[in-house]
């Protein structure tokens, strides 16, 4: 039991935190979001410079054989400075479902690209209509010769009008909400048939939805096994919630620094207003929310690569939930202490509190994860 | 990072389970695992059974008798000491005047006290509230005048927890009124059989007698027993109740409930299906075994952490009580309305008349007003938050 970086990561974590700090200014990120496409090359470039897009990849990849912990280390630091590039969705999700089911040819396509910073991912999964539920999926892959016809409606696509290439689940047996039956594939983003809306997010971000329309897929590009995609797909959304705990706690503890930062400095009625209690024991309440989190982030974290499939789950969904909340209530709480000068574009803050909003509304809010850990005791108890 | 014990402390966590299977006593057991009422004998006879394994002071360093445990060891001691059904140790004696004493006291004071702490011999209780001294409690004046080698101590105490037991008392007393309030304060021992101090109990809200008022008249007191300097208590009691604050996390005993409202969750009947199957009542069990995981991991963080606890404490004592509440909250509303009847005599081990409801309805909602005490007594939870302010953000 011990709650030590490694010193490789612990590196990691301050040539990430300089690299936030004097690379990343606020002003900076307001201009890539503006440019509108989703990443800056140069940042990317610096991220490839820095091992960071290889780091969970296997050696033989050119990766560094890395760890859940080390992309919380990594996420931590970009919640701080809310790093706007496409990390999660190439390197942490579809980087990572190559890394997990792809074959050595696929690997070394796709990895090594990734990490060289040439190619960007991005991972197609959730539906119209499914919410936060994993199996059901109605996109279908129709086998055709030595091709497979992919059709279906994605939704909420990180970064997926970025990305050259889309890893796509798809049904290839079963009903709708089957678990089994479904598969994985990966699509050129260009391939005729494929149609991308992609669209600003109000968190900085992009996102896209993407229609499939008889898309012709060479088999060589299936992704693992045939029908046999689900728990990839969920250890995969689990390493994706892992991270974005990660980034909750670093945005986290940026708004409690910008808002402590705020009510020491600002005065009414002659004193800063830090000296009221009421906004003190609310502060407080901040740092307990963050410091919560920051326990359950790590135990995501320190979870997320498991194959102990119910336990993985159950840690994730109690991670989702503690921190969905707490990101909430910190995202609220750090705006209100800024008062006015919370509500305007101008304020750190509140973009903070606009990212820490959109976390808990990826893969599954805070009532979803609820929901999943409470009947996670209905199941224990029969 | 790595959140699994090591092969090394699953063994010894497999050594205090089959410690505590051979050695606690039935009749302690179920007292405990029944939530009925604790009694002196039996916590004197727990620590009389642990004082002869050598495991008396699972938080002291070897050269006082302690078992030089590191905190992972420590909590996995009281996790499943907790799990077991073994009784709270008296935390007055064992981690609040006695770390004071080794950190603050002479040597001479060490040799005379700690062993009667250790082998549960000498109960103590705590004298720090007066009543109109409660979270600010520097403005404390119950007076300690020297007089030749003694010091002559008039004045009250509240909120005495368990002081009708006890053998001492370890008071803060007003030594000087020059200064700041917290400047004129001393740390003092106080033996419970000196003449001129009376004991007076406070009935809870549940009926049960745990708190006193505690008057000291002209009450003689040796000066050899003052501990440090004069005027310095201040400085003593703020280290003793950063130690308070560790222990009032007290995951391990919310473990062990956590677990049994589980079962009862399965066991009461909502209709014609079991509580568990109520949507409402579950996913606000699994918010509280939530927040119980996130508050363990906590305490794992602060008590790892190689700088030691500071006022970071504080936000266990916060988090340990207001989801200790949560859970007797829980447990008494499982058992619904069954929970209303107040039968005093049912909380002993050999009660054998009606009971309303399950054997859990009856201490359910004694419990759960007892507890509203959690988040007020050790320093309120505001006063909590204010050290978090001042503390930690520099507010």
């Amino acid at each position: 039991m011990n709650f030590d970086l490694t010193d490789e990561q612990q590196m990691l974590n301050d040539s990430l935190r300089r690299f936030v700090t004097n690379e990343y200014s606020f002003e900076k990120r307001s201009t890539f979001i503006d440019a509108g496409k989703g990443s800056d090359p140069q940042t990317w470039s610096a991220l490839a410079d820095m091992g960071l897009l290889a780091f969970t990849f296997p050696e033989a990849f050119g990766g560094l054989d890395g760890n859940a912990v080390d992309t919380m280390v990594v996420m931590e630091n970009f919640g701080r400075g809310l790093v706007v590039e496409p990390y999660l969705a190439t390197v942490v999700l579809a980087g990572g479902l190559i890394r997990d089911v792809g074959n050595d040819a696929q690997k070394d396509e796709y990895l090594t690209a990734i990490a060289s910073g040439e190619r960007k991912m991005a991972f197609a999964h959730y539906e119209p209509g499914a919410r936060y539920n994993l199996g059901q999926v109605q996109t279908t892959a129709r086998k055709d010769g030595d091709h497979f016809m992919v059709s279906g409606q994605k939704t909420a696509v990180i970064h997926g009008g970025q990305a050259d290439q889309l890893v796509v689940s798809a049904r290839t047996s079963g009903n709708a909400n089957d678990e089994r039956g479904l598969s994985l594939f990966v699509v050129d983003a260009s391939a005729k048939g494929v149609k991308i809306n992609d669209y600003a997010a109000h968190d900085g971000y992009r996102i896209a939805d993407i229609s499939f329309s008889n898309v012709a897929v060479n088999a060589d590009n299936l992704l693992g096994e045939l029908d046999q995609a689900f728990p990839h797909i969920e250890k995969t959304i689990d390493l994706g919630i892992a991270a974005v705990c990660a980034e909750a706690v670093g945005a986290m503890e940026a708004m409690n620094e910008a808002t402590l930062d705020y009510i020491k400095t600002r005065k009414q009625f002659g004193v800063p207003i830090g000296k009221f209690q009421v906004l003190q024991h609310r502060m407080a309440d901040m740092f307990i929310q963050a410091e919560q989190s920051k326990s359950m982030a790590i135990l995501a974290a320190s979870t997320a690569d498991s194959n102990e499939k119910a336990e993985r789950r159950n840690a994730l969904s109690m991670t989702k939930t503690l921190v969905g909340q707490g990101a909430r209530y910190v995202a609220q709480e750090g705006v209100q202490l800024h008062g006015g000068m919370g509500v305007t574009d101008e304020m750190f803050a509140a973009h903070l509190h606009k990212r820490l909003t959109t976390i808990n509304l990826l893969f599954g809010d805070a009532d979803h994860h609820l929901a999943q850990v409470s009947d996670g005791l209905l199941a224990a108890s029969a | 990072m790595d959140l699994n014990y090591t092969p090394e402390q699953e063994a010894f966590r497999a050594d205090v389970r089959q410690f505590l299977d051979d050695n606690l006593p039935d009749d302690i057991r179920e007292r405990v695992q029944k939530r009925l009422r604790h009694s002196k004998d039996m916590t004197q006879r727990w620590q009389k059974i642990l004082h002869e394994k050598g495991w008396g002071a699972s938080t002291w360093p070897e050269e006082f008798g302690g078992t030089g445990w590191s905190p992972i060891e420590q909590i996995i001691f009281e996790e499943e000491c907790a799990l077991a059904g073994a009784p709270r140790q008296l935390d007055f004696g064992l981690r609040m005047v006695a770390p004071v004493i080794m950190t603050f006291g002479n040597d001479e004071q060490k040799k005379r006290f700690l062993p009667g702490i250790l082998s549960g011999e000498d109960w103590w209780c705590q004298g720090y509230s007066e009543p109109g001294s409660g979270s600010d409690l520097a403005s404390l004046r119950c007076s300690a005048k020297r007089e030749g080698d003694h010091y002559i101590v008039n004045g009250q105490k509240t909120w005495t927890t368990l002081g009708q037991h006890a053998d001492w008392i370890f008071c803060l007393v007003r030594t000087s009124n020059d200064g700041k309030p917290q400047q004129g304060i001393s740390f003092l021992l106080i033996d419970m059989n000196d003449p001129g101090i009376d004991v007076k109990p406070i009935i809870m809200l549940d009926g049960e007698h745990e708190i006193n008022e505690v008057y000291f008249d002209n009450v003689k007191v040796p000066a050899e027993n003052l501990i440090g300097e004069e005027n310095q208590g201040w400085t003593y009691a703020k280290f003793l109740l950063g130690h308070e604050r560790t222990g009032l996390a007290n995951v391990g005993q919310w473990k062990a409930l956590m677990k049994r409202l589980k079962v009862v969750a399965n066991e009461e009947q909502d209709g014609q299906r079991p509580l568990i199957e109520n949507t409402r009542f579950r996913d606000r069990l699994a918010q509280l075994d939530i927040e119980l995981r996130a508050l363990e991991l906590t305490v794992l963080r602060v008590l790892t952490d190689k700088r030691g606890p500071g006022p970071q404490a504080s936000i266990l004592k916060i988090r340990g009580t207001e989801i200790g509440q949560k859970l007797f909250e829980l447990l008494m509303e499982a058992t619904g309305q069954d929970a209303i009847a107040h039968i005093p005599d049912a909380l002993e081990l050999d009660y054998s008349g009606p009971r309303a409801g399950s054997i859990d309805a009856t201490p359910a909602a004694g419990d759960y007003f007892n507890m509203r005490k959690l988040s007020i007594f050790g320093g309120s939870n505001e006063i909590q938050r204010n050290i978090i302010a001042q503390l930690v953000l520099g507010l």
